[in-house]
């Protein structure tokens, strides 16, 4: 039991020390790297909980292929150090602020809601041996297409949606149209002068 | 461990998340920190997920993580195409869809 601990902190600061390097660096690059670190943390955090499949998702998924995907965009529009906020103006001191006031909502919310089972280590889980085990694959998998099919569809059209949005955002606007090059007028000097 | 370790630190996780979406300057960082946020609230729902013995939450953190995919996507796209128009990549410059 004290491995599961032990673990339990390794991860937990590893997730927040990815956090805080997600906001506290000022070069984009290194914000994605941490992210990367706080994903795996979370990862591990699932797997204490015995979400095998989600855990797996996210870190082929989401630390895989959506950190790639930020990492090239990063690159490609080559991520300057940026300074931190300056102090002048409030937002310097109401950003952290709002956030610790958040913090400490939420953890009031959680602790004194009277849940009963917050303070145990949850339901029982254990399932026959030939059965789908809590958070596996399996278990997971026959949810998505029993109870949850329509919640599934919708997600997958979502992302066939946002797909072609990317696409369609991110596409060069000439050469499509107009196959004969022709020069498009420069954007910069068509302010009419009142 | 109990759950509300859990519970605890995905506040936390969100209350930083907050801040740099409040406090930071670059759209890239911005989608990173909405991103935490995003994954502040699936590890409250695992864990819930675990309190209750049920798998319910862990498809409705499955589901979120399609919507952030979708989410960074699109925000890539607008940055990209920000960039290939050559504005500002600053979130406070970018004040044209006032009303």
């Amino acid at each position: 039991m004290w491995f599961e601990q032990v673990l339990f902190f390794i991860a937990g600061i590893g997730a927040l020390a990815g956090a805080l390097g997600v906001v506290l660096l000022q070069n984009p690059f290194y914000s994605v790297l941490s992210l990367v670190g706080h994903l795996l943390g979370l990862a591990v955090l699932f797997l204490l909980l015995n979400a095998e499949f989600i855990a797996a998702a996210q870190v082929v998924v989401y630390a895989g292929a959506v950190m790639v995907l930020y990492l090239f965009v990063v690159a490609y529009i080559g991520g300057a150090d940026e300074p931190l906020r300056p102090e002048s103006g409030g937002v310097a001191l109401f950003g952290p602020l709002f956030a610790l006031a958040i913090a400490v909502e939420l953890c009031i919310a959680f602790i004194a809601s009277g849940l009963q089972a917050l303070d145990t280590r949850g339901a029982d889980v254990a399932r026959p041996e030939n059965a789908d085990q809590f958070g596996s694959p399996g278990a997971i998998g026959e949810l998505l297409l029993t109870d949850f099919l329509l919640p599934f569809e919708a997600a997958s059209f979502l992302l066939l949606v946002a797909a072609v949005g990317a696409v369609v955002l991110a596409r060069r606007r000439r050469g499509l149209e107009e196959p004969s090059e022709r020069p498009e007028p420069p954007t910069e000097t068509l302010e009419v002068r009142v | 461990m109990d759950i509300t370790w859990y519970l605890v630190l995905s506040a936390f996780v969100f209350a930083i998340g907050a801040a740099g979406v409040i406090s930071r300057r670059n759209p890239l960082v911005v989608l990173l920190c909405l991103e935490l946020m995003l994954n502040a609230g699936n590890l409250a729902l695992v864990a819930f997920s675990r309190m209750h013995g049920g798998e319910a939450g862990q498809v409705f953190a499955l589901v979120v993580m399609v919507i952030a995919a979708c989410e960074v996507v699109i925000g890539l796209g607008i940055i990209v195409a920000m960039y290939r128009n050559r504005l500002p990549i600053d979130v406070d410059e970018m004040s044209e869809l006032r009303g």
